[in-house]
Order: structure tokens, then C-alpha cells, then sequence
């Protein structure tokens, strides 16, 4: 069993007559995204708080590395800080400061970097966030969604061990939502570092976390992984997560990966009945982190939602399409054995081909790598168990680049 | 066991307030030395500190020259009224320096860089706290108190003897031009007799109160806006104007009452 990085246990903390947390426990693995649910007001930016030290419980425990964060001295709670970084709500950027100044000022109090260091690195993280020409404007004069990015960029200059997000994606439009969420994603990848977002944004946060955790009532209420809560029966959360799901992928105008599959069991059911072959295509965005790395996690979306548009134009009417991870698309082909699926396959690497992607002009000499692979479902199969052929199965895979 | 509680009620009200009181106090107390013990701890910001003389120091010149200068016509006028009546208006001149050294030089420097900079550091501390920039520096592992305060306060201790100096200098000045030029007084006069009714320890005097009057006022007005969120009466930007009254109304009440506690030590 692994050990927690961070543990909640059984804490309350109470603000006059308000109880937030009534003996909530949760834990935060190493290395890992986890996502903390709940309506608003449950008191997850609270949680996010006691983990940081800037409020105490009033009872209960919180672990970090298996020690109890009240039993650390001066020294030992400074080294603890130093590993964290936290984003806002409301993204606390210094009203007085320059947005350069802003995000170097961790680097330039808390450590000795020559000032060509500091300079180089807020660059650079100013460069992969998509903000441009504005060093020496004042945070006021910026839009909610770049202060917001200005906020992540200050919250990741110093590459710290574990980032606490609050609420990192509200009120920003759906390229530059999903532009963060892979921002977080490949980040956490890249440098392996453990956060805790907070946020609303469902089915979206369930691609980038690996851990889930649903707060309601000052409890939590669930813990697991996105693919469990996704499939517990308990009507609360179900009822949750439904109210919070938007009808179609706010990204691409797809439909989400639950409804994929709800489909795929639908036509599970049709081939029984009727003994009706059906197929289903992978598309996985071979070099998306490249692209994201490049020319900025904006640039990478935009591709993506382009080519979703563009997907949707060779589609037959029955065909479904739905959008099964940060760079995974769905399509399932009702009808189709798999001689008809290769077909498809083939067309559409042919299609793509000959077409232009409006950003992919942008993208010099870097070409959109996409693999498609297909496989024909059987009886009792799983999504699963297609899926693992589709991608694995060495005479399936076409692979076709856009540039 | 209703009227016991109801008894009970208004000794539990004087208790409470007289713990929050002495809370207060030592939080105060804590606030300020914190404060002073940052500004000597390494790496020394200097930039911050010299950047704070420039808002409480260099921009208050202007208003301190003014209400020295007319300060200083004023008791020019007064005290050669009230000279003049004995005879002895050629005192004019170490009466008018006398009480701008020793008094009104300090206490009025004070109070004006109150309504002109503490203010205003009152505001911006508690606009930093209500939208969560000091709870941001705290999870940097910025110290709040030596990123915020400290600088201020080493500000305060550098501008507040100098701006009483000019405003002395300028009161002197403005009693010469109703003393000598609008009434009469014999200029050399008037200069000697400041001169020669000023010893050291006027000016010493005079000296310790305006570092003292500094560091109460600087503390004073930071404690209220650093604690906005903690007061009872107001959230958000009504704790902000809340925490920026009381930082303007304690710290001159402050300065008057430290003003007798010195003046009777210092006699």
C-alpha cells in the first residue's frame, strides 16, 4: 500500500457557529493529481488552507510524510513550506507590483539566483503560459484569465514539490480551461511534482487526476480513483456530478467519455440482439506535450479543437464521437466490421492528409502527429479489452501527420 | 438559572473586555517588535527602505513646510501679543523656537505625516489582507511582517526626526516674517535669542519624541490595517476604512498622550 503524502484525519475546523469540516479524512498520494470536489462552500479552498498552515484545525490531525504538522518546529515548518506552492482563488497577485515582479518575487526573496537567472526563468515560464508583452504591466489592468495565468505561472517559477490549486480554471474560456488543465497535466508529468486542485470543472478534471476526492457536508464523502466515482452507485454523488457535467466536451463540441461508453454498451446490447458488427477508432494525439512544450499549451488546444471540427465533417450520421481523454478521442462506428473500420482509418489519413489545420500553419516545422488505431468489438467484450486491441494490435495502426 | 446567567452577563462583558485588551496589547507589542527586529535581519532591504523614506519622508516635505510655516506665523503673532504686554517682546524669537523645538515641531510632524502616509499604509496593508496578498507572501515563506512592515518602520525612524527638523526650521523661519517683518521685532535680535535660547537639550528632547512618535505611529497604522480581518465591526472594504480610521484616530490620540509621558520624563 502506498503511503500518503499528505493525511487528513478526522479534522474539524469551525469558523463561530459555521462548521466547514466535521471529521474529514482524506489522503494525497506522491506524485499523483488529486482533484477535490464538492458544491461550493463545502470547504475545499478550507482544506487547502489547513494543508498550508494558514489556518490550524481545531481538532483532528493532518500528516505530511506520516509527521503531524503541529509537532514541527520553526525550521522544520519552513523547510515544509518551501516545498509547496499555492495558487488563489482569487489569484493574490501583488496590486502594486509589476507582473514580472510578481512572479519573481519568490525567487528573488527566498533564494540567491543572479538576476539574469531569475529573469531567465520567469521568461521562460511567461513564454509557456502564453503571456506576452506584458512584464511591465500592472496586474489590474489585466484580464480575469490572464491574471489567473499570471497567478499559475508565479505558482510554478520556484518548481516546487507539491502545488495546491484553487480553483485554477474558473471563469477562463474553454481553450485556455483545457490549455491549463494540460498545463498542470504535463507539468506534473515532467517533473513528477503532487497536487491538489480544487475544482468544478467535471468531467475535465477527472482526465488530468489520478485521485478524487468528494467533500460534502464537512465529510468526505468519496475517495478513489475518477474511473471509481464515476461508477459508484451512492445517488448523492451521481446526482453531483450529473448537475455538474456539461452536455458536450466545452473543447472540442464533442460528446464526454461517459457518454462514449454508455454508447459502446448500447451497441454491445444491439450486437447481441442482433448480431450487429460494430467498430471502434482510437485517435491518440501523438505529440501533443511537443506541441504544448513549443508553442505554448494555448496553441496545442486550439490544434486539438480544430481537428475535432474538422473530424466531425467525415462522420457518417450514426457515428459518435466523444472525447476519452486530454489527447484521446473516441469514434465508434455502429455497422461497420473491421475491414469497413480499416477503410475509414484509411480515408481519413488520407483526408487529413491534404487538409490544413488553421494553427498547424503556425507550428513551423513541427507536424501534428495523430495514431489511429481500430478493432471490431465481439460479444462480452469490454470497452477496455477493444480499446487494448486498438491500440496494441500492430496491422491496425494508421498514423498520419498534419502539416 | 436564568437570572444567575443574566447576573453572570455584565461581569463575563468586563472580563472579555478587559482580556481583549490585554490581548491587543501584547499583540501589539509582538507586532511592533517583530517589526523592529526584521529590519536588522539579513539580507537587508535596503531598496524597501529607501523607497519608504521617498513615500514618508520626501512627500511629506510640502506639507510639513507649509503647516511649519504657519505654525510658526502664528505663534509669531501670538507670542508677541503676549510679550508685548511685559515689555519683553525681543524674547519673541526663543519663545517661538522654544515651543516648535521641544513641542510643536514633533507632536504636528507627526500628526500631518499620519493624515498623509499612515493613512494610506493603514489602507494598502488592509487591502493586502482582505484580498488574501499577505496570506499569499505566507505560503512563499515570506515573512509578512519583514516584507511589509519592517521597512516602513526604519522608514518612519529615519524621516520622522528629519521632517521635524525642517518643520522647526521652516516654524523659525515663519515667526521671523510676523515677528520681524509684519511687527517690528528686530531681526538680529529675534536670531539671537533663538540662538541663544535653544541649549541641546531642546533639540535632544525634541529628537527622542519625534523617533518615538515615529515608531508609534508607523506600528500603530500597519497593526490596524495588517488586522483588518480580525475586527469585529466590518468585513472586506469596510474593514479597510474601519482599519483606516482607527489607525489615524489611535495613533494621534497616541501621540498626544506619549507626547505627556515624554514631556514629563524629559523636563
Amino acid at each position: 500500500m502506498k503511503q500518503p503524502l499528505i493525511e487528513f484525519k478526522n479534522v474539524s475546523k469551525s469558523f463561530g457557529a459555521n462548521h466547514v469540516l466535521r471529521g474529514a479524512s482524506f489522503r494525497v498520494f506522491p506524485g499523483e493529481v488529486t482533484t477535490l470536489i464538492g458544491k461550493s462552500g463545502s470547504g475545499k479552498s478550507v482544506m487547502l488552507r489547513l494543508i498550508i498552515g494558514l489556518l490550524a484545525p481545531d481538532s483532528g490531525e493532518i500528516l505530511f510524510d506520516g509527521r503531524p504538522l503541529a509537532g514541527m518546529n520553526k525550521q522544520e515548518r519552513k523547510a515544509f513550506k518551501r516545498k509547496f506552492s499555492y495558487m488563489f482563488q482569487g489569484s493574490a497577485l501583488f496590486d502594486s507590483m509589476t507582473v514580472f515582479e510578481n512572479i519573481a518575487l519568490p525567487l528573488m526573496e527566498r533564494t540567491t539566483l543572479p538576476k539574469a537567472e531569475i529573469q531567465r526563468r520567469v521568461r521562460d515560464k511567461m513564454r509557456q503560459l502564453d503571456l506576452h508583452q506584458i512584464e511591465d504591466k500592472n496586474p489590474a489592468v489585466l484580464s480575469g484569465g490572464m491574471k489567473k495565468r499570471v497567478a499559475l505561472a508565479r505558482a510554478l517559477v520556484t518548481d516546487p514539490e507539491i502545488v495546491l490549486f484553487d480553483e485554477p480554471t474558473t471563469g477562463l474560456d474553454p481553450i485556455r480551461k483545457n490549455a491549463v488543465h494540460s498545463l498542470i497535466s504535463d507539468y506534473q508529468k515532467r517533473y513528477r511534482f503532487t497536487s491538489v486542485v480544487v475544482s468544478h470543472e467535471i468531467p475535465d478534471v477527472f482526465y488530468i487526476s489520478q485521485h478524487i476526492a468528494m467533500i460534502d457536508q464537512g465529510r468526505i464523502l468519496f475517495e478513489g480513483s475518477p474511473e471509481e466515482i464515476q461508477n459508484v452507485s451512492d445517488a448523492n454523488i451521481q446526482s453531483f456530478i450529473r448537475g455538474m457535467e456539461s452536455r458536450r466536451d466545452e473543447l472540442t463540441g464533442l460528446s464526454h467519455r461517459r457518454q462514449g461508453e454508455r454508447r459502446f454498451s448500447q451497441e454491445i446490447a444491439r450486437l447481441k440482439r442482433h448480431n450487429s458488427a460494430f467498430s471502434l477508432v482510437l485517435l491518440v494525439f501523438e505529440n501533443l506535450p511537443e506541441i504544448n512544450a513549443k508553442m505554448g499549451h494555448e496553441a496545442g488546444q486550439t490544434v486539438l479543437k480544430e481537428f475535432a471540427i474538422g473530424l466531425q465533417k467525415h462522420l457518417r450520421v450514426t457515428d459518435t464521437c466523444s472525447r476519452y481523454g486530454m489527447d484521446k478521442i473516441l469514434m465508434l462506428l455502429p455497422d461497420t466490421t473491421r475491414e469497413q473500420a480499416h477503410m475509414v482509418c484509411s480515408k481519413l489519413t488520407h483526408e487529413f492528409r491534404r487538409t490544413e489545420i488553421a494553427p498547424s500553419r503556425s507550428l513551423e516545422s513541427l507536424c501534428f502527429v495523430v495514431r489511429a488505431g481500430f478493432a471490431e468489438a465481439m460479444q462480452d467484450n469490454r470497452i477496455e479489452d477493444v480499446l487494448e486491441r486498438a491500440e496494441t494490435a500492430p496491422d491496425t495502426i494508421f498514423e498520419f501527420r498534419i502539416c | 438559572m436564568n437570572s444567575v446567567a443574566e447576573l453572570k452577563r455584565p461581569v463575563a462583558r468586563l472580563g472579555a473586555a478587559a482580556i481583549g485588551i490585554v490581548q491587543e496589547l501584547g499583540a501589539y507589542t509582538l507586532f511592533t517588535l517583530k517589526g523592529l527586529w526584521h529590519i536588522f535581519t539579513f539580507p537587508l532591504q535596503i531598496a524597501k527602505i529607501l523607497n519608504q523614506v521617498y513615500f514618508i519622508g520626501m512627500k511629506s516635505v510640502l506639507v510639513i513646510c507649509l503647516t511649519g510655516a504657519f505654525t510658526g506665523m502664528v505663534l509669531g503673532f501670538q507670542g508677541y501679543y503676549s510679550l508685548v504686554k511685559f515689555g519683553s517682546e525681543g524674547f519673541l524669537g526663543a519663545a517661538v523656537a522654544l515651543s516648535l523645538v521641544r513641542e510643536l515641531g514633533p507632536v504636528l510632524t507627526a500628526i500631518m505625516v499620519v493624515g498623509r502616509a499612515g493613512s494610506a499604509m493603514a489602507a494598502e496593508i488592509g487591502i493586502m489582507r482582505i484580498s488574501e496578498q499577505i496570506d499569499a507572501l505566507e505560503t512563499m515563506d515570506i515573512d509578512p511582517l519583514r516584507f511589509l512592515v519592517s521597512p516602513k518602520i526604519a522608514a518612519s525612524l529615519i524621516s520622522f526626526p528629519l521632517l521635524t527638523a525642517i518643520f522647526d526650521v521652516v516654524g523659525i523661519f515663519g515667526g521671523y516674517l510676523t515677528g520681524s517683518i509684519l511687527l517690528g521685532i528686530n531681526p538680529h535680535i529675534y536670531y539671537a535669542r533663538v540662538e541663544s535660547g535653544v541649549l541641546l537639550e531642546d533639540v535632544t528632547g525634541g529628537f527622542i519624541k519625534s523617533v518615538v512618535f515615529g515608531l508609534v505611529v508607523v506600528t500603530i497604522c500597519c497593526y490596524q490595517g495588517y488586522y483588518t480581518h480580525k475586527r469585529a465591526d466590518g468585513f472586506g472594504a469596510k474593514g479597510v476604512s474601519l482599519a483606516t480610521t482607527s489607525a489615524v484616530v489611535k495613533s494621534c490620540v497616541l501621540v498626544l498622550v506619549v507626547d505627556y509621558v515624554l514631556t514629563s520624563f524629559l523636563m
